[in-house]
């Protein structure tokens, strides 16, 4: 052990080590500080014995008190679950109509509706239920499979197109592609359309021809009148709603490669009750028949 | 350049060191007008402190019974006949207003009329002084307990234990009455006497407890001296015609006893009427000699005024040597003339205006105030919806706020755009053009509403439309304003 002396300036003494002759003052850690750290390592062994700490080969040791925060999320989330089930049950058992007159009913389906419709909906039809380019507006009064509650929920049950054997059927042929028309056929045809809803229509344009050419090949989905056909989710070509665009060359590049548009089914996926309240949230956005 | 000054370790050793530690305060008991006041003033604050949780007020059914009540979980505020709401806080900005014109006013008038009679570290201190008193004895006793050399007999801890289980007690039922206000009291105080109450309402409990017993047993003066701002801002506040408690040295002076100056004035000489008798000194619950003038330890609590009253009553001589009374007085009375007291100035008559001013309008908008109330909110995803006909549709949530304490029926119309449609959500109103809802008591109610108008009778892009509505039976009305847009 090397030589202590006392610093004559400091009063302190020195702890021994040297190096160039310059020597190092002995000053401790101060008590408390130790003795805080002391504690910390006694802490940190009854923590051992009461929280799960020490991996073993295929598991880990469970502590005394068979603590897991896994557990804990697990206990939060079915209490989150039970909490909801009970007023979810109310609006189970409750029919849509009904739903909506009462405030409360109305009040606690739009709450739910509009917490689903942000997980599930609002990636096509965005937050707000606005839509986009082939994804339909649910705020306004344009509806292809129908705005009335039973309607909606339906829809939102089995979609369109989904593969699911109750979802909605039917889709736009692609004229053009399979031949069915030709290009200025098409042409015609697509300025008929526009015509319809009091659209310009481009020089040299024949009318008659146009209503002939729908007659033939487009009144049977979209009737004699183009008011579309909900059965066969055919649009309406009178009102000016259009999902795709109204402009010449997209009504053209709808008649030539046509529109299959898919809504998933989710039922199996969402609980009934759910799909009531999102339901009546969508017919609540304004547009509800 | 720089001067280095070197400091004499000696010198500051003369200086002495900056700190001073406490001497503690032993005040004497003492009796008279202003101890009278004093009492009967205490009695009435702790009073209605402790008490006014217990005052009961009928509001009608489902409503809370407590005169005075701060429901934080509901964001109400109840204060007998009056309801607030979290909104309608400026009030208490107003009330916070005319508490400091009317501090500002009694300073003007009778200087710390506050300090000496009403704030709380006054009222527990003066309080937690009469428990010592009464445990441990008077100033002289107390004095010899705490400096005798024997200090730790059986009889002296008991007294202190005594002294302090009191304290204790005042200071938890200071805490207890305190949480009272915060929800319904005589069910709190079961659920706290069988530990069935919140951990919230003991933890404020332990806290107020604390600072009661901390504030008014131990640090008590030097809470005025050192902690608290009032003291300081009085300079800013006081005029030459403010009554203080004074010292009339024009009187005191040359102070010598009773014999000497019954000897000079058997001479026809002037002799001062202080006997030095330090009775001012041993009653001052801040432990300063009044007879130095005016001063920032001195609460004007006129303690002192009643233990000199005494003592010239006792000597033969006028009393009132300290008395409420200002410098001017002091030298006008040294020029043979009369004291005046103009405690009705300029500067007090502007204070009063100014309460009045700011009372009334406080009064004014209290009486007038909407019970009804409507917040419009636009819808922004999607702000404008196009419909199949071409005409335009928005959406907005409205929330009607029914202030009283009872439903009732109202109706909603609008102003705005042309040949516009209104359309209440989940609403089957008989009166579709102007749709009818019922607000619930003393609530909000929250409704979509769709507002829909022809696009070519409205080609701006924004048009402002306000919103009504009409309390169908008492004909309140309230309105709103935001705009309709078209995409």
């Amino acid at each position: 052990m090397a030589e202590t002396e006392l610093d004559q300036v400091s009063g302190k003494t020195t702890t021994g080590h040297q190096w160039d002759g310059i020597k190092e003052l002995n000053t401790p850690l101060p008590r408390w500080w130790v003795l805080t750290f002391y504690a910390t390592i006694i802490w940190a062994i009854g923590y051992w014995v009461v929280y799960p700490a020490w991996p073993l080969l295929w598991s880990n040791t469970t502590g005394l008190f068979n603590y897991s925060s896994r557990a804990d999320v697990g206990v939060e989330l079915a209490n989150l679950e039970k909490i909801r089930g009970d007023k979810m049950v109310v609006l189970g058992a409750a029919s849509l109509e009904d739903i909506e007159k009462d405030p409360a009913l109305l009040a606690l389906a739009r709450a739910r509706g509009k917490a689903a419709f942000g997980d599930n909906c609002a990636p096509c039809h965005g937050s707000g239920g606005a839509g986009a380019k082939g994804y339909p507006n649910l705020n306004d009064d344009d509806w292809l499979w129908g705005g009335s509650l039973e309607q909606i929920q339906q829809t939102i049950q089995f979609g369109a197109r989904s593969g699911n054997a109750k979802a909605h059927e039917g889709a736009m042929l692609a004229f053009g592609k399979d031949g069915i028309l030709k290009k200025d056929e098409i042409v015609t045809v697509a300025n008929y359309v526009r015509s319809l809803s009091g659209l310009s229509t481009s020089q040299g344009y024949n009318a008659a021809a146009g209503a002939k050419l729908f007659a033939d090949n487009c009144a049977s989905c979209h009737g004699e009148n183009g008011k579309g056909n909900q059965e066969l989710g055919a649009p309406d070509l009178t009102d000016k709603i259009w999902l795709y665009g109204s402009d010449e060359a997209t009504v053209i590049e709808t008649i030539t490669n046509g529109r299959a548009g898919v809504m998933p089914a989710w039922v199996g996926r969402l609980d009934p009750s759910t799909v009531k309240a999102l339901a009546v949230y969508v017919h609540t956005l304004g547009g509800g028949k | 350049m720089n001067k280095i000054v070197q400091i004499d370790p000696d010198q500051v050793e003369e200086l002495g060191p900056l700190y001073a530690a406490r001497k503690k305060v032993y005040p004497q008991k003492v009796s008279g007008t202003f101890r009278r006041i004093k009492w009967g003033l205490m009695a009435f604050c702790l009073g209605v402190y402790y008490f006014l949780p217990f005052v009961r007020w009928n509001r009608g059914l489902g409503a809370p019974d407590q005169a005075v009540l701060i429901d934080l979980p509901n964001s109400r505020f109840y204060f007998f006949f009056i309801e607030l709401w979290p909104q309608e806080v400026y009030y208490f900005t107003g009330l916070l207003i005319l508490a400091a014109i009317t501090l500002f006013l009694m300073n003007s008038v009778g200087g710390r009329i506050w300090c000496g009679y009403l704030c709380p570290q006054t009222v527990w201190t003066d309080l937690f002084y009469a428990v010592e008193r009464l445990v441990e004895g008077d100033r002289r006793e107390r004095m010899k307990k705490d400096a005798s050399a024997h200090r730790w007999t059986l009889e002296r801890i008991s007294e202190l234990v005594l002294k302090h289980s009191i304290w204790l007690m005042i200071a938890w039922w200071t805490g207890g009455a305190w949480v009272l206000y915060f929800t319904d009291a005589p069910t709190l105080v079961k659920e706290l006497v069988t530990f069935q109450a919140p951990a919230i309402a003991y933890i404020w409990i332990a806290i107020l407890t604390a600072t009661t017993y901390l504030l008014a047993g131990f640090m008590r003066e030097q809470v005025c001296v050192y902690m608290c701002p009032w003291p300081r801002i009085q300079a800013a506040l006081t005029d030459e015609w403010a009554l203080n408690v004074t010292y009339r040295y024009d009187r005191g002076e040359k102070r010598m006893s009773v014999k000497k100056a019954n000897e000079l004035r058997a001479l026809g000489q002037h002799a001062g009427d202080c006997v030095d008798c330090y009775q001012c000194v041993a009653v001052c619950p801040t432990g300063i000699d009044i007879r130095n003038g005016p001063q920032l330890d001195c609460i004007q609590c006129g303690l002192c005024i009643d233990a000199c009253d005494n003592v010239m009553k006792k000597i033969g001589r006028p009393t009132r040597l300290i008395g409420y009374d200002n410098d001017i007085n002091i030298q006008r009375r040294m020029e043979g003339k009369a004291p005046i007291y103009r405690i009705v100035r300029p500067r007090t008559i502007t204070y009063v205006a100014l309460i009045a001013l700011v009372g009334g309008i406080m009064l004014y908008t209290l009486a007038t105030r909407s019970l009804l109330d409507i917040n419009v909110l636009h819808d922004r995803n999607p702000v404008a919806v196009k419909l199949s006909d071409g005409s335009i549709r928005n959406a907005y949530t409205v929330r009607f706020l029914n202030k009283r304490g009872f439903d009732r029926v109202v109706a909603i119309d609008i102003d705005g755009p042309q040949d516009a449609k209104l359309h209440v959500v989940g609403g089957d109103s008989i009166t579709p053009d102007r749709p009818m809802i019922v607000l619930g008591r003393d609530g909000t109610t929250e409704l979509r509403v769709l507002v829909t108008a022809p696009s070519d009778r409205n080609p701006e892009k924004s048009i402002p439309v306000k919103f009504r509505v009409t309390d169908i039976g008492l004909g309140e009305v309230a309105s709103t304003t935001d705009n309709f847009v078209t995409p």
